[in-house]
């Protein structure tokens, strides 16, 4: 009786959730799984992709310090972005949290405006920023900061500034969220026991803040290792990202394993970093925040 | 000398006048509340004297010292809140140490601080726990702690003790009371709630509309207050509007409708005045016998006392009786109701400044 129940309401989550299961399953897992095996199969530059299977493009990418550097310079480009979008991000919000409502409704616009501008045409308006003659670098070179122009297009610090433009909001939504939790009572505790304004920030209100900074950091940090269409345009073929080298293997040397051996690999350590992050922020903060 | 004075405090935002030209004096070991409802400038108060809050003109002086310009974290102060603010990321005993750390302490003394301060509110053995490990009493004796282990020269208290419930609140009033004896440290206090006062306080400030309303002990504040405000707000009082039909030398006789009431008053003929007196103060009797006549209206058992509400010769009337035993007048019944005469104070009426 009791069992016939169970089965009912057994079947029911099934049902309810079959659209999405099969949503994900046709759009995301089918697409790994064949990228995966692709990654196995030999490549012929003659013939094409064979249906013998091999381990070889895994031992090229480890043993090639050509890729080494490639996904090096990635992670650099990825951890550079991170860090100036929490050294930009904290205090901004901080800033913000303390605006009239009014006021910070409007910076909350002005913040969010870059994730509703297309990719290709806010890209495309950083090109024309950067450029020999751009607006930046005739500013630089008339106010005598700079002998010549910078090389902004077509450079690591280009892509980055524009990572930082675009993945800011992610670091200020994560961050905003731990300082509404912020009680101004416990700075002025923290001050009446002696500690000036700095000592309260980075021994009080700081701490309070790393859990949300750490999952902004996360986000942050594997949207631009994943990044592809502003490395794709600021970087052009000069400066070379993980995501540009896997277009360049499907689409240029039409060398489609060794592509899906690249992705396969930039995923795991995306998913290696993302896991590992996770749990450290759980395991140090578990006590702490709930 | 007075280790805490505040000469002419004022706080001003625009043209709210939040405190009005303060003036207090509290001597070494003192424990005062400022004791008011909420928006009579008792938080602002506390803050001015933290340092959080600048004055808009008036001074703080510490031990002599003007302290009004100095930064909170040079006063030596300490303070607990409502919320007990305590810092969700440390220990407890991070939480104690961190003001001993502000203060340059070695380490191994630290730790001996520490200890001493969870023995103090017996909290030993629970220094590894988070904040949000423990219950909302031991939060707040965590709080207390952690301003006791560096011993301010001034405890400054924000309703310490709102959030806990009614037991339990009382018992953290005998406590905390017994161990700032101990201490001899001077404590101020902002509460609404008038038993917190009158429990822990030594003198106690009422506070309305920013100003001092009435400074004393416990005892004089509530048995003799000054004006039908503080009447009002410590405890129940019951208010009779009269006027004076005549006087001889310290005493008058006051009209009430038709009743005529002997009081000592030091006023003229016809000038209208207020008579307070507390609901403990009157007595039931024989409806033959008493000042005034009476008619039960409401009769209810709150278990140490009964609480009556009268319909009487000169308006509604409470009274509490202990609950001695003995039989009580029933709900309808006629009754007497005495009173000793020096129990009945003309008061100033209430001032509407606002």
């Amino acid at each position: 009786m009791s069992d016939a129940v169970n089965d009912q309401r057994g079947r029911a989550p099934l049902f309810l959730s079959l659209p999405a299961i099969l949503l994900f399953t046709g759009l995301l897992a089918i697409p790994l799984v064949l990228t995966l095996t692709l990654s196995f199969h030999v490549f012929d530059g003659m013939k094409g992709i064979q249906p013998a299977l091999t381990f070889n493009h895994y031992l090229k990418v480890f043993t090639d310090g050509y890729y080494y550097e490639l996904f090096l310079r990635t992670a650099g480009m990825s951890l550079c972005v991170t860090a100036i979008c929490v050294l930009i991000g904290v205090p901004e919000t901080l800033i913000m949290s303390r605006m009239r409502p009014a006021w910070r409704g409007t910076f909350f616009v002005v913040i969010l405006g870059p994730l509703l501008v297309s990719v290709v045409v806010r890209t495309l308006g950083w090109e024309i920023l950067f450029g020999r003659r751009g607006p930046i670098n005739d500013a630089l070179v008339s106010l005598h900061l700079v002998d010549g122009p910078l090389r902004l297009m077509f450079s690591m610090t280009g892509i980055v500034i524009v990572l930082v433009h675009v993945l800011l909001p992610f670091m200020i939504i994560a961050v905003w969220g731990a300082v509404q939790k912020l009680d101004k009572r416990i700075a002025y505790a923290a001050r009446s026991l002696g500690a000036s304004p700095e000592k309260v920030f980075f021994r009080i209100t700081l701490p309070q803040l790393m859990p949300g900074l750490l999952s902004g950091a996360i986000v942050v940090f594997t949207l631009s290792a994943s990044a592809f269409a502003t490395p794709a345009i600021i970087g052009g073929r000069r400066v070379k990202v993980v995501t540009t080298a896997i277009y360049d293997e499907f689409l240029h040397s039409m060398n489609w394993p060794l592509g899906a051996t690249i992705a396969v690999l930039l995923l795991i350590g995306i998913v290696c970093i993302v896991v590992g992050s996770n749990r450290f922020v759980e395991r140090r903060f578990k006590q702490v925040f709930s | 000398m007075s280790t805490l004075s505040l000469r002419h405090l004022s706080k001003s935002y625009g043209h709210l006048r939040i405190v009005k030209d303060l003036e207090l004096e509290v001597e070494s070991g003192e424990f005062i509340s400022l004791l008011g409802p909420s928006g009579c400038g008792k938080t602002t108060t506390l803050q001015m004297i933290a340092g959080f809050v600048p004055p808009s003109s008036g001074s703080v002086f510490l031990e002599g010292q003007d302290i009004t310009h100095r930064v909170p974290e040079k006063r030596d102060m300490g303070l607990v809140f409502q919320s007990y603010a305590l810092f969700p990321h440390m220990t407890v005993s991070q939480n104690i140490s961190f003001g001993l750390e502000m203060r340059k302490m070695q380490r191994s003394q630290i730790r001996d601080h520490i200890d001493e301060a969870l023995q103090m509110v017996r909290l030993s053995g629970l220094g590894d726990r988070y904040p949000n490990q423990l219950s909302g009493g031991q939060r707040q004796r965590v709080a207390i702690a952690r301003v006791l282990a560096i011993r301010p020269r001034v405890l400054l208290l924000d309703e310490p003790m709102s959030n806990l419930d009614a037991k339990l609140r009382g018992e953290m009033h005998v406590e905390l009371r017994a161990l700032q004896r101990r201490l001899g440290i001077t404590t101020i206090l902002v509460t609404h709630d008038q038993i917190e006062a009158m429990t822990m306080s030594d003198r106690i400030a009422v506070m309305a509309h920013g100003e001092i309303a009435e400074l004393g002990t416990p005892r004089d504040v509530y048995d003799r207050p000054a004006s039908e405000f503080v009447y009002r707000f410590l405890g129940h009082a019951n208010v009779i509007e009269g006027e004076i039909s005549s006087t001889n030398g310290n005493s008058a006789i006051v009209r009430v409708g038709s009743v005529a009431l002997p009081v000592d008053v030091d006023e003229s003929v016809g000038s209208k005045l207020k008579l307070c007196i507390r609901p403990e103060r009157l007595q039931m009797s024989r409806p033959d016998e008493g000042n005034i006549r009476a008619r039960v209206v409401t009769r209810l058992f709150l278990g140490g006392v009964w609480f009556y509400e009268l319909d009487s010769d000169v308006g509604s009337l409470r009274v509490t009786t202990p609950n001695t035993g003995a039989d009580q007048p029933e709900e309808g019944s006629t009754v007497g109701v005495t009173w000793n005469r020096q129990d009945m104070q003309a008061v100033a009426p209430e001032t509407a400044n606002v």
